[in-house]
């Protein structure tokens, strides 16, 4: 091979971790499989999501490239930076379906809420590491805190589903700091004591969304329609599926949403158990990859960002494949890699990108 | 730094019990991880395995499915209870583009034995291009018995088409109430965000209407009812086989209006062939009597998609029936403005109702000159007199000494220049010019100069008739206003539950009744032996009135405005505003009779009109000759 050539790969490639990006290839292609037959064989749906997924995976190879100490230092600014944009969108944000969610910057809209997905987890990581040594109990108050900024303002647009995902990022984070136990014991008990008080601040929507899920059929022509019909795919795909292209429930019109957050029905009645396996196995991998990454990493703002991120991803796909087969409310979570959507695919490749990075810029640093 | 080299041994031992807790706790994260793909993979193996045979039926043959049975639509009635609105059981045929491979084949083989029509074919037509494939349209609406019977014997030669049988709306009352009950219309995809938004569609999924104008849309959510649901267990063909659970629809409420049925029609009718709008109110709770709004049109038309034909006639049509002249359509108050400046003058003590001024049958300002019409001068003019034969000159002169903004300031109280806030949409607010206004609309100062005719109802002044009935109510009712209102009470037709709209006054003015009797004998005075008296001769009961003529187009200086040199769209505004009995006011109303001349000759008689047969029951003799 030509040097210029060899050079060129090796910086391409030198802070890329292969096993990382075979798993995500192999998640997105099926992706792209499922999205043709959710969309009824639209090339321009299709071929929609393959240019996000490009995109996604440019902005993942700049990440890998980003140093670890670079992104600690990035830390707060980018998360004063998103608190700010959730000021901008609480005061002139744009509503779309009762919920103000998008800023307007000129060329395009943003969802500031996604930027958060990143820059929460980053900045506790970051002020955890300023503290490694001598924790005290006030820390991960004021790491909580930090934590429920950004969490009140998204909880206001309203957007559950973020908000919710984005404190469990936290918490994962704040647990793996090791938050002591007691305190997680007292904290458990407080929020089931809670319970009520949480029910009478939620909107009507969002209680909507809860009691159907308790009983679907109490709404049958409203918010329990989604359930349902997800729930009969699911259910009708048995153990081999319908086969590709072939699922009745998809093609004759009866799932909602079916390239976004209920994609997920699609596949489960074309591939049935036998292809829900294989997904829960690939997404299964990469969150083991991503443990692996965290456990060898070298500080504790890496470990922590690290852990997050793994756990992060696996909650996504919990929630959404949960709430499709009718066990969790409809929050509006998309299937991490699957789900139509360039937002999402953007910030599940920047956590990718950065556990790349830290697996990588470690052993550069080692030798 | 300095820690770790005054005591590195111990740092080194926490950082590493530091790292064995993080992997501790990173093994229980994995462990939960396992856990919630555990639990997936039990709810997957439940229903892709114990329960696939449960969901395999219901998804393959699509066995349950889920009806929406539309409510009945709240109907609505005048105050004595004859129909507006009401709905009738019927045939219609409708096709399902998707199911139907040739439309036009299948529409000329329906035409061989049911009578279709042109109009129909465009309809259909229309409402093809705003749908979407799979949702079945009406082809043609209330068949006959016959012609349903035909179409069931040939039914096997028409897959795709269907005869159902559906409640219609229908305006017994035509054209004289299109503008305030208005109608109803298949619900477009603007309307179904709208109600998307406010998470009311599911309660829409069987209904095929929405309110589009006048009360039919402003009380939707009264008229509309609860839709009920149907479970039922369908064949490989759609056919329902046996119903398995049913929750009724609620019939939507009825609305009970405050407008006399009666009334109207001779408001209208006294019309004639002219234009113009006519408002009647119920001084005390508001209740508007008579909302008349001429030319009308036919709301019927609109119930299922106008045909383009239909349509490109009534909405190019010189005369404007889809306007809402009462709400929407604004104008100079000509001298129906006068008795409100008397008041302003008292009011702000600028001039007492002894006061003589003189008129010499013109006002000089900055080298204009305000004419007064009339042939002979006036003389000398007290407050009485000038409302009694309409001076102009006394307003020229009483504006000029008011000033703009007292006078804006004073008629904004009276609710000109503002939406009164009835309950229909679609309500202009006018103008009521002030030297703010002018700045905000043309950004320009105001010139002292257009104040004059300010003062005799022109000018920039632009009112709609509904200001101005709300204003003679409040001048009737001793200054205390209430806002208008249609709609009596809402009423639920099971529980017979009754509930009133908004019977509350609206704000009290606080005028001095002292003031307010000097302008009402006057009021008197203009129809005992004023502009008013020809058309108010021999009536039984006292009535106070005000006539008033807007000019559509300015009369040049030194020039005379002869009626029969303008053509008839220019020629002015006969206005009429007035309230009776005088001293316990039963009803008020303003009414303008468009291009017509001056108020006394066509704008009063149509009053007496309804005063005659609100107070007296006097049905009129024939329909109003007209001048024209």
């Amino acid at each position: 091979m030509h040097p210029a050539l060899r050079r060129a790969g090796f910086y391409l490639t030198r802070h890329i971790d292969g096993v990382l990006l075979l798993a995500v290839l192999l998640l997105m292609a099926t992706g792209l499989v499922v999205m043709w037959s959710a969309s009824n064989g639209s090339f321009a749906r299709t071929s929609g999501q393959m240019a996000n997924m490009l995109v996604a995976l440019s902005v993942m190879w700049v990440f890998a490239n980003v140093s670890p100490q670079v992104l600690q230092r990035m830390a707060l600014p980018l998360f004063v930076i998103g608190v700010g944009l959730l000021l901008c969108v609480a005061l002139f944000g744009e509503v779309i379906n009762g919920a103000r969610r998008w800023l307007d910057i000129g060329i395009t809209r943003i969802q500031p809420s996604e930027l958060m997905r990143i820059a929460a987890p980053m900045v506790l990581a970051w002020y955890f590491n300023r503290h490694e040594g001598s924790l005290r109990l006030r820390h991960y108050g004021v790491a909580a805190l930090m934590l429920a900024i950004p969490a009140a303002f998204i909880l206001r647009q309203p957007d559950l589903g973020t908000a919710l995902l984005i404190i469990a990022s936290g918490g994962y984070l704040i647990f793996l700091a090791g938050l002591p136990w007691r305190v997680i014991i007292a904290l458990g008990t407080l929020a089931a004591a809670s319970a009520p008080f949480l029910w009478s601040a939620m909107h009507d929507y969002q209680r909507q969304r809860v009691l159907t899920l308790l009983d679907p059929s109490a709404d049958p022509l409203g918010s329990g329609y989604h359930t349902i019909q997800s729930t009969i795919a699911v259910g009708s795909g048995g153990i081999l599926g319908k086969g590709w292209m072939n699922g009745t429930q998809t093609h004759l019109d009866f799932i909602p949403e079916r390239t976004t957050d209920f994609i997920f029905a699609v596949y489960s009645e074309e591939f049935g158990l036998l292809g829900n396996l294989v997904l829960l196995a690939m997404l299964l991998f990469v969150i083991a990859r991503a443990m692996v990454i965290a456990a060898n990493a070298p500080s504790l703002f890496t470990r922590l960002l690290a852990g997050s991120i793994a756990m992060t991803f696996c909650t996504y796909a919990f929630v959404n494949m949960g709430m499709v087969s009718g066990i969790l409310p409809v929050v509006g979570v998309p299937l991490p890699l699957i789900s139509y959507g360039g937002t999402s695919l953007v910030s599940l490749c920047i956590g990718f990108g950065i556990l790349m990075s830290i697996n990588t810029h470690k052993k550069l640093v080692q030798t | 730094m300095s820690e770790l080299s005054i005591n590195p041994g111990i740092e080194i031992r926490d950082s590493e019990r530091e790292l064995q807790r993080y992997r501790s706790r990173l093994t229980l994260l994995g462990i939960f991880v396992m856990l919630l793909f555990g639990i997936l993979f039990l709810r997957f193996f439940y229903l892709q395995v114990v329960q696939h045979g449960h969901y395999s039926t219901i998804a393959e043959a699509n066995r349950i499915s889920v009806l929406p049975i539309a409510p009945h639509r709240g109907i609505i009635v005048d105050r004595n209870g004859v129909e507006l609105a009401h709905n009738y059981s019927a045939y219609t045929l409708e096709i399902t583009p998707s199911k139907v491979a040739d439309l036009n084949a299948t529409i000329d083989e329906l035409a061989t034995i049911i009578d279709i029509t042109a109009r129909d074919r465009r309809r259909f037509r229309k409402l093809l291009e705003e749908s979407k494939r799979f949702e079945s349209l009406p082809i043609r609406t209330r068949l006959s018995d016959e012609e349903i019977s035909r179409f069931a014997a040939h039914h096997y030669r028409f897959p795709g088409v269907e005869a159902k049988a559906r409640l219609f709306r229908q305006y017994p009352q035509g054209e004289i109430f299109s503008h305030v009950v208005g109608h109803i219309g298949r619900i477009n995809q603007r309307e179904v965000e709208v109600l998307e938004k406010e998470s009311r569609l599911s309660n829409y999924r069987g209904s095929d209407y929405i309110g589009k104008t006048g009360l039919e849309q402003s009380y939707e959510k009264y008229l509309h009812g609860t839709t009920g649901v149907e479970e039922v267990e369908v064949d490989s063909g759609g056919r329902a086989m046996r119903v398995l659970s049913r929750t009724p629809p609620v019939s939507g409420n009825n609305l009970v209006l405050n407008l006399d049925a009666r009334l109207q029609e001779i408001a209208y009718n006294a019309f004639g062939n002219r234009r113009g709008a006519l408002v009647a109110i119920d001084p005390t709770p508001g209740g508007v009597l008579a909302f008349v709004s001429k030319p009308g049109f036919d709301p019927n038309l609109f119930v299922d998609g106008i045909d383009p034909v239909s349509w490109k006639e009534l909405n190019g049509s010189i005369d404007k029936p889809l306007l809402n002249r009462a709400a929407a359509g604004t104008y100079p108050p000509g001298s129906t403005f006068k008795p409100f400046m008397a008041l302003a003058a008292l009011f702000y003590s600028k001039r007492s109702p002894q006061q003589v001024i003189s008129d010499p049958g013109f006002f000089m300002f900055g080298g204009h000159r305000f004419r007064d019409g009339r042939p002979v001068p006036l003389g000398a003019v007290d407050m009485h007199r000038s409302i009694v034969v309409s001076s102009d000159v006394y307003y020229y002169t009483l504006a000029n000494e008011l000033g703009i903004d007292p006078i804006a300031r004073f008629m904004e109280k009276f609710g000109f220049g503002s939406r009164t806030g009835i309950d229909i949409t679609g309500e202009s607010a006018g103008v009521l010019p002030s030297t703010d206004w002018k700045m905000r609309r043309f950004k320009q100062k105001w010139y002292a100069g257009e104040t004059i005719s300010v003062g005799i109802g022109q000018g920039y002044n632009s009112y709609t008739p509904l200001q101005l009935a709300s204003a003679t109510a409040t001048l009737a009712n001793n200054g205390v206003m209430f806002r208008p209102h249609i709609v009596n009470y809402v009423e639920d037709i099971r529980t017979r539950e009754k509930t009133p709209i908004e019977p509350k006054p609206l704000r009290n003015l606080e005028l001095n009744p002292e003031h307010l009797r000097v302008v009402r004998d006057a009021m008197v005075g203009v129809n005992k032996d004023g502009t008013g008296a020809r058309a108010f001769a021999g009536a039984p009961y006292v009535a106070a009135g005000k006539t008033g003529t807007a000019q559509v187009i300015a009369i040049k200086q030194g020039e005379k405005y002869i009626e029969s040199r303008v053509a008839e769209r220019h020629r002015d505004h006969a206005w009429f505003i007035a309230f009776a009995p005088a001293d316990q006011p039963r009803i008020a109303l303003a009414v303008i009779a468009e291009n017509s001349g001056f108020g006394a000759r066509a704008a009063a008689p149509i009053a007496r009109q309804v005063f005659d047969y609100f107070l007296l029951g006097k049905v009129p003799q024939k329909a109003a000759e007209t001048d024209d």
